[in-house]
Formats: structure tokens, C-alpha cells, sequence
């Protein structure tokens, strides 16, 4: 069944402090190449049947009024995978 | 007449009972309303308690300001109806676009509880009225995702228009824009905030004051604000 993912980072301005957690332990680790994490998620809608336009397109809007908030998150990413 | 205030449950709420008996203890009759369902039972105002509605589940209010009963929180604010959000109830009406910003993880990344010092910005809304300008109250703070943020026009305009209701004092927990620990909507009649007033309402149970142990009852007054706004109303 084909899948529509949705990526969602927080905005790039703002503090993200889980990424920064991570960062933080990679340098205690020794892993200094890496100067900073971001994380953000990645949902995944399954559809039935095949992915229209209509489909798609309110992918974007769930993707925009609820998978994230667009006062803290960005979504960077809409596509499908079958 | 006896002001009759909801506490919405939804599942996760944890301080629900918590609410109720403050509203009680404030002088009003607290009414239980259920997230799934789209009646308020002719409440006069309304309370999202805290806790982690749905499981906190995508973000911090996210789903819960999408749940049913949040239709007619949101058609009842817009005509004036007092709604209080506390902690995850504040999360809830950002989502829900009631009060403007957001809240993200706290910067230290950690949970925090603590007896916390807030200075009163904004005496003049439905649930501050008790309150005056200046004043410094201690109530409990407990939180994972506290800090508040919003794009810098939107933080100079609630700055601008006195929307910035209560602000942290000696230390800022959780890395919030301004010190804000809570806000509220131009009305005045929606609040949201991050500590808890309605566990600082009986001798007893809350924070400690110089005076005695867990004598600290500075949440009372957000709940007899709303009484008396209520009656005032009425009247």
C-alpha cells in the first residue's frame, strides 16, 4: 500500500533541545565531526488504494492544521512511497 | 446564584480532581465535562486541567485541541466565556490557536518541579482580577515542555498590548521568550499558564511560605477571580 510521509523539523531559528542533548553526547563520545543535531519526525499516512491529487492534497493540510505546529515546527518534506 | 465552572477530562489528565476541588474550595460548583463529548452542560466557565492529554502523543496539547468538546470551548471563549488552561491545558489552547505562541521542550531538556516565583503582569482578565499589578505569588511548577515561544512580531505585540499575564521571577525553569510563564487573549477572558495554581488553594498542601510549611494558597485567588468576574456579570 503506497504511504505518504511526512517529515516535520522544529523551525531552524529556534532552540530544538533534544537536538542539542545530542549533541552535547556525541562530543563527550568523542564523535567531534558532527557540530550540531537537529531532530525532527517523520509520520507516515497509509493510504488504500492509490495516492490522487485530492489524497495528497490533504496530506499537506493535515500535515500543516495538525502534524505540526506552524508556530515551532516547519514541514520540510511531503512524498510518497509506495 | 453559585457559579457553576467545567473542568474538561480528557485522557491523561491528571489534575482534573485537583481543579474541581479548587473551584469548590474557591466558592463555585465545579461541573465535570468529558473531551469526547460537545456539551458543555451550560457551564459559565471553563478549565483544561493539566496532565498529558493522549499521551502527549505528536506534541503537548496537539490532539487534545482537536478534541470534540474543543469546539465548543473555542465558540464559547469567542463570546467571552472565561477558560483557564493550566500547564498542559495552556499547551491545548495554543494548539487550538486560542492564545497566540507556543511551547517547546524545556531548554535544559528535563522535567522540572519546583515552588515557583511569578510577578503579576496582568490583573485585569477573568481569572487575575484578585490579583494587582506587581504583586509576587508563589505557586508549583511542574513541566516538560514549558517554554514559550513565539516569532518576534507576535512577541512584540502581546508585549505591546499587556498580554503577558504572569512572568517568572529569580529563575526562569524551563528557557520561556521574556520570562513568560502565561498569557492572555485580548478579551481577557482566556488564560493560560504553566504552574499550577490549583494545587496552592488549602492550607496544607501547598508551597511553603516563611510562615509555615505548605501554607501557600496564592492559587486561590485565580479561581475567586473568576467567581467574582462571573457574579459581576451577573449582577
Amino acid at each position: 500500500m503506497p504511504t505518504i510521509v511526512v517529515d516535520v523539523m522544529p523551525k531552524a531559528e529556534l532552540l530544538d533541545p533534544q537536538g542539542k542533548a545530542v549533541t552535547g553526547s556525541l562530543a563527550r563520545l568523542g564523535h567531534g565531526a558532527f557540530q550540531n543535531v537537529r531532530i525532527g519526525k517523520r509520520i507516515e499516512l497509509t493510504v488504500e488504494g492509490e495516492v490522487t491529487d485530492e489524497v495528497l492534497a490533504e496530506a499537506k493540510t493535515i500535515a500543516d492544521e495538525i502534524l505540526s505546529n506552524g508556530v515551532i515546527e516547519d514541514v520540510v518534506n511531503i512524498g510518497v512511497v509506495e | 446564584m453559585t457559579a457553576r465552572i467545567g473542568v474538561i477530562t480528557f485522557p491523561g489528565s491528571l489534575d482534573d480532581r485537583d481543579a474541581q476541588r479548587a473551584v469548590r474550595v474557591a466558592g463555585a460548583e465545579p461541573v465535570a465535562l468529558w473531551h469526547g463529548s460537545h456539551d458543555l452542560e451550560g457551564v459559565d466557565a471553563v478549565i483544561l486541567p493539566g496532565g498529558f492529554s493522549y499521551g502527549d502523543y505528536l506534541r503537548a496539547g496537539a490532539i487534545a485541541a482537536h478534541a470534540p468538546i474543543m469546539a465548543e470551548v473555542a465558540a464559547a471563549s469567542a463570546k467571552g466565556m472565561p477558560v483557564l488552561g493550566i500547564c498542559n491545558g495552556f499547551q491545548m489552547l495554543v494548539e487550538a490557536h486560542l492564545l497566540p505562541g507556543g511551547l517547546i521542550r524545556n531548554a535544559h531538556q528535563q522535567f522540572i518541579r519546583r515552588d515557583q516565583k511569578l510577578r503579576v503582569e496582568n490583573a485585569s482578565t477573568a481569572w487575575t482580577n484578585a490579583f494587582t499589578v506587581g504583586e509576587e505569588i508563589v505557586i508549583p511548577l511542574k513541566n516538560a515542555d514549558g517554554g514559550y515561544i513565539a516569532d518576534d512580531e507576535t512577541l512584540r505585540r502581546i508585549e505591546g498590548e499587556g498580554l503577558v499575564a504572569f512572568r517568572y521571577l529569580g529563575v526562569n525553569p524551563n528557557g520561556s521568550l521574556n520570562d513568560i510563564a502565561g498569557i492572555t487573549n485580548e478579551h481577557g477572558n482566556v488564560l493560560g499558564l504553566m504552574p499550577h495554581p490549583e494545587h496552592a488553594v488549602e492550607p496544607g498542601f501547598g508551597p511553603a511560605t516563611p510562615a509555615a510549611m505548605r501554607s501557600g494558597i496564592d492559587g486561590l485567588r485565580f479561581f475567586q477571580s473568576a467567581v467574582s468576574a462571573l457574579v459581576g456579570q451577573a449582577a
